[in-house]
């Protein structure tokens, strides 16, 4: 399995919108499982509400997008990690059923589901004593 | 443990610390680089009354983080990770990591250390210190003759 990384420099699409756009600050860490049912991903995402999330399915690539909302306006007295933007894009294979894909994030960990279509879920052969 | 290897990021680090200290600065609402393999990374803001900390903790339990506040001034944060479990099936990827982690950091004012506050919501650590009461900014009256 293959991932392709954005580049921090990669404008949004919607950057025409006259809300305020922050550029990629981060690059969410994953963790990928696979098991005989599904693909799991696991992502820190800390901070980032349900709707600040937009997740994508299309082409066999998953895309994460989000926009993590600034929690304080003012001047940092210390700052050592940024709060925006952020982009991830999958490229996952044929065996993904793309219907059945869920996801849910709890505790900062956005965890997506990628249940693996039937016909390459591993299958027990019988065999028959004569 | 005695090393030879020399970083410049932390030789940096050390000398603008440094260098703050002796000015009496605190890197004024400018980003400066983390220490080398420091975790969680802090961002801190004030007002008159309160000093705050905030660090990301996405995947750790609550019960599985601890917070000191020592001599007024020496704020520690440290916790442990667990590792996701998981039957058969294998780890394509794993770059969240897991584990322990310790971090303590010198504070630019004293706080009240009876009076913090913490608070733990999707993955974030909001720590809210009021300042001891010498280090609040003090109005001073002036009187017309």
């Amino acid at each position: 399995m293959t991932t392709t990384m954005s580049t921090a420099e990669k404008q949004s699409a919607d950057v025409s919108k006259s809300e305020t756009t922050y550029q990629s600050t981060f690059i969410p860490r994953f963790d990928i499982w696979e098991g005989d049912e599904e693909l799991t991903l696991f992502g820190d995402l800390p901070g980032v509400a349900v709707d600040d999330l937009d997740i994508r399915f299309e082409n066999r690539e998953l895309t994460l997008h989000g926009k993590v909302t600034p929690r304080f306006g003012g001047e940092y007295l210390y700052s050592e990690y940024g709060i925006g933007d952020f982009h991830r894009t999958f490229a996952i294979g044929e065996a993904i059923d793309g219907e059945k894909i869920y996801a849910e994030i709890h505790g900062g960990v956005l965890t997506v589901h990628l249940p693996k279509t039937e016909k390459l879920k591993p299958r027990k052969i019988e065999v028959k004593a004569n | 443990m005695l090393s030879t290897h020399w970083y410049p990021m932390q030789e940096m680090n050390r000398l603008r610390n440094e260098v703050d200290r002796l000015f009496g600065r605190y890197g004024n609402g400018t980003s400066r680089p983390a220490a080398v393999a420091a975790f969680p990374l802090l961002n801190m803001w004030e007002d008159d009354d309160v000093l705050c900390v905030e660090a990301e903790l996405p995947g750790f339990n609550l019960d599985d983080l601890e917070i000191y506040v020592t001599g007024g001034n020496q704020l520690s944060v440290s916790g442990e990770r667990k590792q996701l479990e998981r039957q058969g099936g294998v780890w394509h990827r794993q770059e969240r990591g897991f584990g322990k982690f310790q971090r303590t950091f010198e504070l630019p004012w004293n706080v009240d250390c009876d009076k913090v506050s913490a608070t733990f919501e999707h993955g974030i650590l909001s720590i809210a210190m009021p300042k001891s009461a010498e280090s609040k900014p003090r109005r001073i009256e002036v009187k017309a003759n």
